[in-house]
């Protein structure tokens, strides 16, 4: 057998040398399609670079040819595990430029369902780290209880993950008996499942020597990598943009800011299940706020600006004025007017902005989304480097990246 | 400190005949102790409800999919229980989510990676048709690049929806002959996406 | 004292003169511009200064005008002091023909992809970049997406017929 190669090496190579990896886009331990190259020492990472574009859809170049309720269909899809967000954001947006001003019905009904909202795009972060931690159960037991929200979802606007919820100036119609009936199930059901998933994962030795330590991040650091959100707030900086440039009436509630110490996954994953109670009694706070309004405050679900709500269908062929309307909306013959306008709103993993801006005509000059996800994962390469490969994927997980709104 | 178990208070006795489907049998020849049946019917039988798909999930379709996959929906329910996230070891590839230009020679070098017997199977509109994406950098529908066998309308589909494209695709796992992955027609049709 | 956009104006006029021009304040938030030599002076001096303090980069962008001749593109700086929680806007332009902007990238780790990012769409080219690189889109594209002269719609789709869905035009 002398035509056997051997594989021979440089002289003292073998402490010396990396292996490179290709992670992605399609790797199994990835949620979404994120290349990583990684270049490791042993099971340690030396250097990695991320590529991302991979579903990349032009959101911006299509937003400047569609008018602005044709828009809110896209803005869906950006973070789709927490869609009425950023339609309530996008509309927002909106009745600023428009300066339209909402009743506080609406902005109360609003909440609740950005709260909701919150409430499936953590729980699915969440166990999703549980999952890549080895806890495949915890992800099947909730993954019952994000159902009800969807239904919930379904009740008010007719569909579940790409929602599409609500109308420049409101909502499309009152939310219905049923709709309130499977919130209070919801409401009934849900802290005990919390607490369950708490009990799980919280104290779990497993999960805790998985996390702890895994990928942190200073708080100088993650400002200066543009964090936002739940993962700024797990590094110890308690920046919300509910509480510091408060939109929809958040000004009324009452909540606390969870922060944590480290910035790593197993603060974020705290931060995170504290927002979700907190949610859940922002979500209380409104029903009750709901409950003062009497008579026909109480069946008030959009501004009265009939120049920009388009009216309702079974209005539209009935009634004369409503067809002046949406014909009027739909053609494009209401005066739209110029300027620009910034406008954020808390979005599942930070701060999703808006940046509009209009020169009269009946789509956006120019509509730029500040999309959370794309300016934090800059920072991966720096805060995996030295950590091992399964520390790595840890993280991505509980970053929270949602490939829809890094590539947009 | 000792907690109240709230789940499975009332376990349901284990009976089989009303807590699990069984599969048709196949025609054929019986007798005491033995089974004769074709070699095709008794393969596309073990074909069809063992499917193990691929899940090349990019976007929102794939959030559905996920509750497919999950609890509620349980897709393990129609014999797939094993997702399998390798190309070699599955047979059916479901493609849910936008796909790019960028992504599309990812995609078809997975579908290249697979073994027949393959089924493609386009989940939601972006899947089938490019979707509301009319854009410059997404791939106008994936059988531009891959052939597929089950497009599932929607955007997202509903799970249910899913489940149905699902078992059409068993349906036509079970139909399909044996030598047809030989036939000229087949390879014809392989050809017209240069894939040999 | 707090920090109003009277004050923030004074301060920058102090500081650069002339060097600073279009004050303005849409929907309340100050938007300003200056050339674009001098950004990184720009964000630098309020990225330092003791009280203005606009540390956080929240958003870089471009915009496209095409019938601003000379200066075509517009980079705009969204930049926030989370400590007073106040924001400004802050834009430069720069003409089509050498579309050549300071990077922010040593003042703020994130700018560095939405530099990228702008690029990709617009073709800024960002002087002082470290990785200067398409993003998002595929390697091989020869133009810039979002530039106004270029379509939207998927040039190779034949079974669209363009006047039917509307193809190619805008809506107006
Ligand atoms: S079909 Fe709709 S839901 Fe599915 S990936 Fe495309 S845009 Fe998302």
């Amino acid at each position: 057998m002398s035509d056997v190669k051997h594989i021979k090496l440089p002289d003292g190579s073998i402490e010396k040398q990396t292996t490179t990896l290709n992670l992605g886009p399609t790797h199994p331990a990835t949620h979404g399609v994120f290349q990583n190259i990684v270049e490791m020492d042993g099971e340690r990472i030396v250097s990695s670079e991320q590529t991302v574009g991979y579903i990349h859809r032009a959101f911006e170049k299509i937003a400047e040819r569609r008018p602005l309720y044709q828009i809110t269909p896209l803005t869906d899809r950006l973070n789709y595990c927490s869609s009425p967000i950023n339609n309530m954001g996008w509309h927002l947006t909106c009745e600023k430029l428009l300066k339209v001003k909402t009743p506080k019905r609406v902005d109360y009904m609003r909440v609740i369902i950005m709260e909701l909202a919150r409430i499936a795009d953590h729980l699915i972060c969440n166990s999703v780290v549980g999952v890549d931690s080895g806890a495949l159960s915890v992800f099947l037991y909730v993954m019952q209880y994000r159902e009800l929200i969807y239904e919930i979802y379904e009740e008010i606007c007719g569909s579940r993950l790409t929602t599409n919820i609500g109308r420049i100036g409101g909502f499309e119609r009152n939310f219905t008996n049923t709709a309130w009936t499977k919130l209070d199930k919801f409401l009934a059901e849900y802290p005990g499942v919390l607490k369950e998933f708490e009990n799980l994962l919280t104290r779990n030795r497993i999960f805790m020597e998985r996390t702890i330590g895994a990928g942190p991040i200073s708080a100088e650091r993650a400002l200066n990598y543009g964090f936002t959100g739940p993962n700024l707030r797990a590094a110890g900086v308690d920046y919300d943009v509910r509480v510091h440039s408060p939109y929809s009436s958040y000004e009324d509630f009452d909540f606390t800011v969870p922060v944590g110490t480290t910035g790593d996954c197993y603060d974020r994953f705290l931060v995170r299940n504290q927002e979700m109670w907190q949610s859940l009694s922002i979500i209380e706070q409104a029903k009750q706020k709901l409950e003062q309004f009497k008579g026909a405050e109480a069946e008030v679900y959009h501004a009265d600006i009939p120049e920009y709500y388009l009216p309702e269908k079974k209005d539209v062929y009935t009634k004369m004025e409503a067809l002046i309307w949406h014909f009027k909306i739909i053609m494009g013959e209401t005066a739209m007017p110029a300027g620009e306008v910034y406008q954020s709103v808390e979005g599942g993993n930070g701060e999703l902005g808006f940046y509009l801006i209009s020169d009269g005509g009946r789509s956006p000059y120019r509509l730029h989304f500040r999309r959370p996800c794309f300016i934090y994962y800059q920072a991966y390469a720096e805060i995996t480097k030295g950590a091992m490969l399964s520390d790595a994927i840890i993280t991505l997980s509980s970053l929270n990246l949602i490939a829809g709104e890094m590539d947009a | 400190m000792s907690r109240p178990v709230r789940f499975n208070i009332h376990p349901k006795q284990p009976d089989i005949h009303d807590n699990i489907a069984l599969a048709e049998m196949p025609e054929g020849v019986q007798g005491e102790g033995y089974f004769a049946t074709g070699l095709e019917r008794a393969l596309t039988l073990a074909r069809k409800n063992s499917l193990w798909p691929l899940p090349f999930a990019t976007s929102c379709c794939g959030i559905e999919f996920m509750a497919t996959m999950g609890s509620h929906y349980d897709l393990s329910r129609f014999g797939s229980e094993r997702l399998g996230f390798t190309p070699r070891q599955c047979d059916l590839l479901m493609v849910m989510g936008t796909i790019a230009k960028k992504m599309a020679p990812v995609l078809r070098q997975v579908y290249l990676q697979m073994a027949e017997p393959r089924w493609v199977m386009a989940v939601g509109a972006c899947a089938s048709s490019g979707g509301i994406f009319d854009t410059y950098s997404v791939l106008q529908g994936i059988d531009q690049v891959i052939p597929v066998d089950v497009y599932v309308p929607g955007c997202p589909p509903r799970p249910e929806a899913i489940l149905d494209g699902f078992m059409r695709i068993q349906e036509l796992v079970h139909n399909e002959s044996l030598r047809r992955r030989n036939s000229e027609h087949y390879k014809a049709l392989l050809g017209s996406y240069g894939i040999q | 004292m707090a920090l109003t956009n009277e004050f923030i104006k004074g301060k920058l006029t102090e500081k650069f003169g002339e060097g600073v021009y279009s004050f303005e304040e849409p929907y309340e938030m100050l938007t300003f511009e200056s050339h674009k030599d001098d950004n990184l002076k720009v964000l630098q001096f309020l990225f330092d200064d003791e009280d203005l303090k606009f540390q956080f980069l929240t958003d870089i962008c471009a915009v496209h005008y095409p019938d601003k001749k000379g200066s075509e593109l517009a980079v705009v700086y969204h930049l926030h002091n989370l400590v007073d929680n106040v924001r400004i806007r802050f834009k430069v332009f720069t003409g089509i023909e050498q579309p050549d902007v300071f990077s922010a990238t040593a003042l703020y780790q994130s700018a560095n992809w939405m530099e990228r990012e702008t690029y990709d769409f617009y073709g800024i080219n960002f002087v002082g970049h470290p990785n200067l690189k398409r993003i998002l889109n595929v390697d091989e594209m020869d133009y810039f997406p979002m530039r106004k002269e270029f379509p939207l719609e998927d040039q190779t789709r034949i079974d669209k017929d363009d006047e039917m869905f509307g193809r190619g035009g805008s809506i107006w």
